[in-house]
């Protein structure tokens, strides 16, 4: 056990600080954060930037544009990243989700075709699981594929579908075995967004943002081999995809609860509305101590899981966990974050405290819980698949 | 980076969990706490022949150790004579430690005085004059199954040898039957200047925090494992009342504490055994994770199991009594959230 870098760890660090510095500017973290997304052109440009100095992919195999390094590496790169404040690269489905899949269960050629633009950020993932009738119970799903010819027709509608309105790939669960058990009818395709017959309309969330979306599929028609496993194994293919965006999560969860208690930190040192600084309040303190102590444990437990990610290639279960803690800690921070500014948090246009930040966070955070497997589908798998407790369906 | 233990640390723990499961079942545990003298020396003698006492052991070994002899209850003085005793004892009385003929133990509680190690060696009272001590010191761990106690005095730390001078053990009723508190009332006693000084008291404090986080570590586990067990079993309504989410998501709250617990306490024991930058930080969040999370797990398992655990006949009580001992030593949570606030927010106006 030794929590320090060994030597090509702190050398990897050391580029890295560097680097960001340069391509950010010093004094990029100490900004005033704005709600501060950039626009997709500029997004995409700084994926490219990441990709291109080796910061995407540190984990994959070098075959398919990755780093080929071991996973710490891949902790270091988001608590410097945090540490900066750094923006995310554009592909977070990709990367988290798509990406893994492809490597397990794709062949030699959709290895070639979709990993490098992935990791470049010119080509966006996003995924449709979810349908109206179907969020937690996935395998309920009934937007269909019928084989004909050499291609697959693909008519249904998904929904929560997070960057659909940007993406040009779609990780795509349908049904194309209605005779068989509801898990064993289901197939794993890769859709091309930009095929005739798909339609993506834009959802507003409670943030007013358009950040996921309703996509519609008619008679689209998808190339046979666009598929991952055989016909029938979309239930397995999709488990290995929630397995990855619930354990290699963790470290960005963790950057992501760094960045949030650094600013609360922040936000709590300036004099608040009524001209008091919250940081001499005994009971902010206190709360603030509590939110950089769950913040630690998470990422020890993190760290932690390591090990066992090291040793199998998978990440156990224990993901749903990281996803769990971190999700209750962001709301419980972004509220009282929210709090302090009392009436001020109301207001979100031009002028409005570290323009509207704390209150987009807050609202955003509401989603947290529900989104990747609500609250109560996480417990259910702890309690059933770690602690062993029986099913309770 | 290496966040894992090593294979000889994983062995020591395994024959650990092994020689516990065997020699001391939650049965034996109890029919111990229950008896008169609280322990047994025939284990104190077993514990040295393991290697338990062993002045090579580091803190890391310790801390595998105490999360075990947490998970256990083990009702012998290994905490007190390895977490609160350890850097001060000298030459002599660790060789006879870990020989297994001695125990110790540490005195730093007063009335309106010192409540925690942290500040014993500013206030305590206990005055030295002529190789004597006089004074009185409150809620001695394991006082009454101690051959020795190390009693912070005002200008140093002495050894009390309490086998030679047993008037100055008095006895209290404690909760927690496994580790009982007792006051030491000195009236002239004999004692030993120790050559440690009261300096050390900062790293004691440091390691027996760390080791503590362990030891509840081992509480909030064995309060999972019992949980999950009675869970799986108990049936209600025709089914099985771990498929009621009611329980089981009180099961999973239990199993996500306990995990937070873990990583905390292993950072804070790896962060003291290398005297890292952020030692006192991870010692100040151990402290309040493990005591309050060690305390939720056996709540939780409490209140699964129904009446039969809220009864004394139930193994849960005296975990949950331990994991209060661990919640109030050093100080409740609040105070070590007010030092890391320090750290992160400066001053307070």
């Amino acid at each position: 056990m030794d929590f320090r870098d060994t030597p090509e760890e702190a050398a990897f660090r050391a580029d890295l600080r560097a680097w960001l510095e340069g391509a950010l500017g010093k004094d990029w973290a100490d900004q005033a954060p704005t709600v501060g997304r950039w626009n997709e052109a500029e997004s995409r440009a700084w994926s490219k930037k990441l990709y291109d100095a080796g910061y995407v992919g540190i984990t994959w195999p070098k075959e398919y544009g990755g780093g080929g390094h071991p996973h710490e590496f891949q902790g270091i790169f988001l608590e410097e990243s945090a540490r900066m404040s750094a923006p995310d690269h554009i592909g977070g489905i990709g990367l988290g989700m798509a990406g893994p899949t492809i490597i397990a269960w794709g062949t030699d050629e959709q290895k070639k075709r979709y990993l490098a633009p992935l990791l470049s950020g010119e080509e966006v993932w996003c995924q449709g699981f979810s349908e109206p009738g179907s969020g937690s119970d996935m395998g309920a799903a009934k937007t269909r594929a019928v084989l004909d010819g050499d291609e697959w027709v693909v008519n249904g509608q998904k929904v929560w579908s997070s960057w659909a309105h940007i993406a040009d790939w779609c990780i795509l669960v349908v049904r194309t075995d209605p005779e068989a058990e509801k898990h064993r009818g289901l197939s794993y395709l890769l859709v091309d967004m930009h095929s005739p017959g798909v339609e993506v309309r834009p959802l507003r969330q409670i943030t007013g943002d358009p950040e996921f979306n309703e996509i519609f599929f008619t008679d689209v028609r998808v190339p046979r081999e666009s598929i991952l496993g055989q016909p029938g194994d979309g239930w397995n293919v999709a488990m290995t995809t929630l397995l990855h965006e619930r354990g290699t999560l963790g470290f960005a969860l963790t950057a992501g609860l760094e960045k949030a208690v650094n600013r609360l930190v922040q936000l709590a040192k300036e004099p608040g509305p009524d001209g008091t600084r919250p940081a001499d309040d005994p009971v902010v303190r206190d709360q603030i101590a509590q939110f950089w102590i769950d913040l630690q444990g998470l990422r020890f437990t993190n760290y932690r899981a390591l090990t066992s990610l090291q040793k199998t290639g998978v990440p156990g279960p224990e993901g749903s966990m990281a996803k769990l803690h971190w999700s209750e800690t962001n709301q419980r921070l972004t509220s009282f974050a929210q709090n302090l500014l009392g009436l001020t948090a109301q207001l979100d246009g031009d002028g409005a405290w570290w323009d509207g930040f704390w209150t987009y966070m807050q609202l955003r955070s509401r989603g947290n819980t529900i989104e990747a497997g609500t609250s109560e589908i996480l417990r259910n798998i702890i309690a059933e698949r770690v602690v062993g407790l029986p099913k309770s369906r | 980076m290496d966040f894992a233990f090593s294979s000889d640390q994983e062995l020591l723990r395994a024959a650990a969990r092994d020689y516990l499961a065997d020699r001391m079942s939650n049965d034996r545990m109890v029919a111990l706490a229950e008896s008169e003298a609280g322990t047994d020396p025939a284990d104190w003698k077993a514990i040295a022949g393991l290697g338990w006492l062993d002045p090579e052991l580091g803190l890391l070994e310790h801390a595998v150790l105490a999360e075990e002899t947490g998970y256990a209850l083990l009702p012998a003085p290994w905490f007190s004579t390895v977490a609160l005793t350890w850097p001060l004892l000298d030459d002599e009385l660790r060789g006879a430690v870990a020989a297994g003929e001695r125990s110790a133990t540490l005195a730093w509680a007063e009335s309106g005085g010192p409540t925690t190690i942290a500040d014993a060696a500013a206030r305590s009272t206990v005055k030295a004059a002529g190789g004597a001590l006089t004074g009185t010191k409150l809620t001695v761990p394991d006082l009454t199954s101690v051959t020795d106690v190390v009693v912070v005095a005002t200008d140093g730390l002495y050894a009390v040898d309490v086998t030679a001078n047993p008037g100055v053990v008095v006895p209290r009723s404690t909760i927690d039957k496994t580790r009982r508190l007792g006051e030491l009332h000195l009236d002239g006693t004999p004692a030993r200047k120790l050559d440690a000084s009261l300096d050390a008291l900062a790293d004691v404090r440091r390691r027996a925090v760390a080791l503590a986080a362990c030891e509840a570590t081992g509480v909030a586990q064995r309060a999972l494992d019992i949980v999950a067990g009675y869970t799986k079993e108990r049936q209600q309504f025709g089914r099985v009342i771990g498929t009621y989410q009611g329980v089981s998501h009180r099961v999973a709250n239990t199993f996500v504490a306990t995990q937070l617990t873990r990583s905390i306490a292993y950072w804070a024991a790896w962060a003291v055994s290398a005297d890292d930058a952020q030692a006192d930080l991870s010692v100040a969040a151990a402290k309040a994770t493990a005591g309050e999370n060690s305390v939720f797990a056996c709540e939780q398992a409490i209140q699964c199991h129904g009446g039969i655990g809220f009864t004394y006949e139930h193994v849960l009580h005296r975990y949950y009594k331990r994991a209060q001992w661990i919640n109030g030593f050093e100080g409740p949570g609040r105070k070590h959230r007010a030092a890391i606030a320090e750290e992160l927010l400066g001053p307070a106006a």
